[in-house]
């Protein structure tokens, strides 16, 4: 509890993702919120924050050590009615890293203290106002540094993986109902339960829960990214690719092989995808000390990457160093890009689509192929059938859920296999559905019983 | 004019399944007790159907007997047929049921009750309590002042009773009883909180009038298997049940008058079961359904009453026989008793503890139908289990609590006291989460020894008890180390019961384990197996081919302990814990949990708000010396 603020100061942070979008938010929460806030804004009509009421905004300045630092709107929320169930002031400024700092500064030598991370939502929760899967999907919402992945972590908490867990939750317990009242009403005429029917709908659970896990890695790629690695020979156009997709200069583009000694990183948004692009020295043997040491590099780096980028040129023969890097290309998921295809085709293409499948034409110098890029990333990432509205899992607990109930569904059906009666059966199915019950917060108490009462005619 | 008429330690109000257990547990453990019935010959009656047990209830009669309470050796004494039902369904969902001649049953019961020393059985109508410094002081209709330490409200359907039967209504008890009118506005004077609920019963029909001759047959097992652990055999079945189907006419007579239904008609304000609903109810809720089973099962030998389960009503006498009959085999039945809706006041079980006693009236304590349950057997449990505490606060001993991880009783209460009911509770196996721990064959060995340590279980039963423990440990230890051969004789078993040869020898424990194997396949070539009571052989069966399920379960209930093990005080305002919903603060303030697992089960209280008391709990380990 030592790092933990005191639960009764007032905290700040900029809550917009830094060095991104348009407008740049500092949140202000706390007793004092509004009182801080009205020490650093000046409202444009005079009217100051604390005489305004929950859920009202504000247009006026930043002012700080009486200097102006930035236009801004305020919106003031009123405990318990906002995020945290504390007082709130928000401003929005113009954004960008240095004036949003600039703005939490004098919110801090105001008198608030720097919020820890995820102590928003932290005491969101504490205060009720968030229950354990919205808190992790926010925890998430914060962190996601790609379009989708906020779209995704958005979907989680408004329900997208409820209703699917629902979805899965809703056949299970359906099943589990019958089997109850099966067992609770033997002299009632319930249909009886078949192994077809338990093994049917064992066998649709695994199915969607096992889809569901293998979403959990294209949401992973989603928002954390992909290690992906350009590497082809020299000069066959590896900065300028890696310049198309990032859309500015990085790499030293010249005309002379090797020109790119060492790894260079950067951090690219491909469709819904993000790449941790290193651009990489060339592959061949080197007497040179200085550069074979980028090449051994360049070498280790292919073989952990998630990604393959293999760059051939079209407009020459494929030699030795082609060749290695095709062998490469059998250990990690690969796109083979063929470049320059606007100069005459002297490459034999058909040996590249033996070793690789994906295989995509483009001209980096003339900035096409971009699209096509796009494409073969998001297939490869497994990221073009995530449809985030559908809902994905976001997290470890989650995953972890439904891990649980994927392998209680599975021992179901192997009770089923092994002859077990139907009572063993049961217990997993129990178990499966309360793990589902526990990753969207509900309670597993009478769901079965209830369903017994609404879906058949019992009693005596 | 009142008179002073007497001391009590315990006083038990009403004389049915729930007060019998309650008088006699608080009797035998030492305790000077009353048990006051509305009339002497409705002691221990059963107003309803003419059987004990049932899916989970018969759970509930064996662990009650594993205590040391009556109602097993009872119906083992009333027995007419048996059943185990289930059977094949696996052995956490059998179920013991037994028909018994209910005046009999009644009878029995009475006997026992004016033979237990420290008991007195009085017929009195209870009108009216009143808090006193160190108790209760009870007056009858006749007047007479009884000052008691501890009270258990055992009222059934007597409380406010109130009889309909299509228009008819009016004031009464079951069978036909006067009701307890008065004593209801003392106990909301007193502060309790009454609701209504309603319960129903079918007719009773003449015997001779009912065509049996095209009915289904329904005969008992062969041989019947008693209730009590103590009953060494129960002789044969001494009768038949029947079984028919309602059809098109009968739903068609029941929609033709079905305003004339008080509940329909809006007259009936309590909550009724989803569970045990009136056939009208049947036919308005599920109208897909052609057809409907009932049951035909005989009031006892010395009686030509049938009851006809299923088919409960409270539709006008003359409808009621219309409808009964266009029922094959009850075409020309004649109605001995009609058929009836009874409402009566019950408490909200939230307002108890786990022993039952009243958070806010120390010493007074509920069971049975009173606390919102239904059912003789959920009854009979709470008595005792009432009937135990008060014993054990007179004598200022440690209260007598079940857990969930350890019965179905303690499963019953938990559901009743944390959760609340919103319709009369019926035990269901569904509603154990432990049950293929908490089976009906292994009652003994889960609750004798607790049942001995309150001192219920004789010394004798005891040591009976720790034999057979013993018996069945060699007899696992002897399964372990015999080595079956691959004899022919083996293997032609092994194919009869499809299932793989062997080619090596096996040990006899691992046949066992397969699911197409048991004792009686096994014996012609289990030459050694020395001679075993027939519950022992269940126990060891299950407890070897369940085993992974078993451990599994038994890993579950240590980590419910341990939850259970984290106590919340008592006297906490949880107002006052920042950071719970205002919801959740309501709803522990009222359950007062007594720990963590238990205010994770109340509803309302979410995984939010059990973090946010974990943490509470952590930050204000200091404050909590009250309970450490």
């Amino acid at each position: 509890m030592k790092n933990m603020n005191n639960e009764n100061s007032t905290i700040a942070a900029i809550s917009t993702a830094q060095g991104e979008g348009g407008i740049g938010v500092i949140r202000i929460s706390g007793e004092e919120a509004i009182q801080i806030a009205d020490k650093i804004f000046q409202n444009i009509n005079g009217k100051r924050l604390c005489d305004m009421k929950g859920y009202t905004a504000a247009f006026g300045k930043v002012i700080a050590n009486d200097e102006e630092i930035d236009e801004a709107v305020a919106l003031v929320f009123r405990a318990p009615h906002s995020y945290t169930g504390e007082n709130i002031v928000e401003l929005s400024c113009h954004g960008g890293i240095y004036l949003t700092r600039q703005v939490l500064r004098a919110a801090l030598e105001a008198g608030a203290v720097p919020a820890q991370a995820g102590e928003f939502t932290k005491r969101a929760f504490l205060n009720g106002k968030l229950d354990l899967t919205e808190a992790e999907s926010v925890m998430d919402l914060i962190s996601a540094k790609s379009r989708s992945a906020a779209r995704s972590a958005l979907y989680v908490k408004e329900g997208a993986l409820r209703k699917k867990i629902s979805g899965i939750k809703d056949d299970l317990l359906s099943l589990t109902a019958h089997l109850s009242a099966w067992a609770d009403y033997p002299e009632e005429d319930i249909a009886d339960v078949s192994d077809e029917m338990i093994s049917d709908v064992c066998d649709k659970a695994i199915a969607a829960l096992t889809k569901l896990l293998s979403t959990y890695d294209s949401g992973q790629a989603v928002k954390q990214g992909i290690d992906t690695v350009i590497a082809g020979k020299p000069n066959v156009g590896k900065s300028t690719l890696m310049n198309l997709l990032s859309g500015y200069e990085k790499s030293i583009v010249t005309e002379i092989p090797g020109t790119t000694r060492d790894v260079v990183e950067d951090t690219v948004l491909v469709g819904d995808v993000i790449l941790r692009l290193s651009d990489t020295a060339g592959l061949r043997d080197t007497e040179d000390a200085v550069e074979k040491i980028g090449v051994d590099r360049a070498r280790q780096r292919l073989s952990q990457c998630g990604l393959l980028l293999a760059v051939f040129d079209n407009s020459r023969p494929l030699d030795e160093e082609d060749f290695e890097l095709l062998d490469m290309s059998r250990e990690v998921p690969t796109i083979a890009i063929i470049n320059k295809t606007d100069l005459e085709g002297q490459s034999d293409i058909d040996k590249i689509k033996k070793k690789i499948s994906n295989v995509i034409f483009v001209s980096a110098a003339k900035g096409e192929g971009r699209e096509e890029i796009i494409r073969a990333v998001e297939q490869v990432a497994g990221t073009q059938h995530l449809n985030p509205s559908e809902g994905i899992l976001s997290n470890e607990r989650q995953r972890n859920n439904v891990k649980n109930a994927l392998t209680s569904v599975e021992e179901a059906k192997n009770a089923l296999f092994m002859g077990m009666t139907y009572d063993a059966v049961t217990v997993s199915l129990e178990d499966a559905i309360s793990e589902l019950l526990e990753m969207t917060g509900e309670k597993t108490s009478d769901e079965v019983i209830d369903r017994v009462f609404h879906n058949f005619c019992v009693g005596k | 004019m009142t008179y002073y008429a007497g001391d009590y330690d315990v006083a038990v109000i009403g004389a049915g399944h729930a007060g019998i257990e309650a008088a006699l547990a608080a009797a035998r453990l030492g305790c000077h007790t009353a048990i006051f019935t509305i009339n002497m010959d409705a002691v221990g009656n059963c107003p309803c159907n003419p059987s004990i047990g049932g899916t989970a209830k018969g759970h509930l009669v064996r662990e009650l007997d594993a205590l040391g309470g009556e109602m097993g050796k009872t119906a083992d004494a009333c027995f007419l047929q048996s059943r185990m039902l289930n059977r094949g369904k696996g052995p956490a969902v059998h179920s013991l049921r037994a028909q018994i001649d209910r005046r009999r049953y009644a009878e029995t019961m009475k006997h026992k009750v004016e033979l237990q020393e420290n008991l007195e059985l009085r017929q009195a109508e209870i009108t009216d309590i009143q808090q006193t410094e160190d108790g209760y002081e009870l007056t009858t209709q006749m007047l007479a002042v009884y000052r008691c330490k501890t009270v258990i409200i055992a009222t059934g359907t007597y409380l406010g009773g109130r009889i309909f039967v299509g228009e008819v209504s009016y004031e009464g008890g079951p069978d036909g009883m006067f009701p307890a009118s008065r004593l209801g506005a003392s106990l909301k004077a007193l502060g309790l909180p009454l609701r209504r609920f309603k319960t129903g019963t079918p007719a009773r029909v003449l015997r001779r009038s009912i065509d049996f001759s095209e009915l289904e047959v329904q005969k008992g097992d062969e041989p019947p298997q008693p209730f009590s652990y103590e009953t060494k055999s129960l002789g044969e079945n001494k009768v038949d049940c029947h079984i028919s189907w309602t059809n098109d006419a009968t739903k068609q007579v029941i929609l033709e008058n079905i305003h004339r239904s008080p509940l329909y008609a809006g007259k009936i304000e309590g909550v009724g079961p989803r569970y045990c609903p009136s056939f009208e109810d049947k036919i308005m809720r599920f109208k897909d359904k052609p057809r409907h089973q009932l049951f035909i099962e005989p009031c006892g030998e010395n009686t030509e009453e049938m009851y006809l389960q299923g088919m409960s009503s409270s539709l006008p006498e003359e409808v009621q026989l219309k409808f009964y009959h266009t029922i094959k085999g009850l075409e020309h039945c004649v109605m001995m008793r009609p058929a009836y809706a009874i409402e009566y006041d019950c408490v909200d079980p939230t307002a108890m503890l786990a022993t039952l006693e009243f958070k806010d009236f120390p010493g007074l304590y509920g069971a049975g139908q009173f606390n919102g349950s239904s059912g003789y057997e959920e009854a009979a449990v709470q008595g005792f289990v009432a009937g135990v505490n008060a014993a054990k606060r007179v004598q200022g001993k440690e209260p007598f609590v079940l857990s969930r991880s350890n019965s179905y009783i303690g499963t019953l209460i938990d559901d009743l006291v944390t959760k609340g009911a919103n319709e009369p509770y019926r035990m269901m196996t569904s509603r154990s989460e432990y049950r293929l721990v908490l089976r009906q064959d292994n009652a003994d060995e889960r609750l004798t020894p607790v049942g001995y340590a309150t001192g219920l279980i004789s010394k004798e039963r005891y040591q009976r008890f720790l034999q057979k423990q013993e018996q069945k440990k060699q007899e696992i230890k002897r399964l372990k180390n015999t080595v079956i051969s691959p004899t022919e004789e083996v293997n032609r078993i092994l194919v009869s019961r499809e299932t793989s040869e062997i080619t090596t020898g096996v040990r006899l424990i691992e046949l066992m384990k397969r699911p197409q194997l048991d004792y009686a396949c096994l014996s012609p070539v289990d030459t050694g197996r020395p001679k075993l009571d027939a519950n022992l052989m269940e126990q060891v069966e299950i407890e070897i081919k369940y085993e992974g399920y078993i451990q599994k379960q038994r890993k579950q209930v240590e980590q419910m302990k341990k939850l259970e093990h984290k106590l919340l005080p008592s006297d906490l305002d949880y107002k006052t814990i920042r950071g719970l919903r205002l919801e959740a603060q309501e709803k522990l303030n009222k359950i007062k949990p007594l720990n963590i697992g238990q205010a994770s089960r109340i509803s309302g209280v979410s995984p939010a708000d059990i973090s946010v008391l974990l943490i509470w709990m952590a930050t204000n380990k200091e404050n909590n010396h009250d309970n450490a």
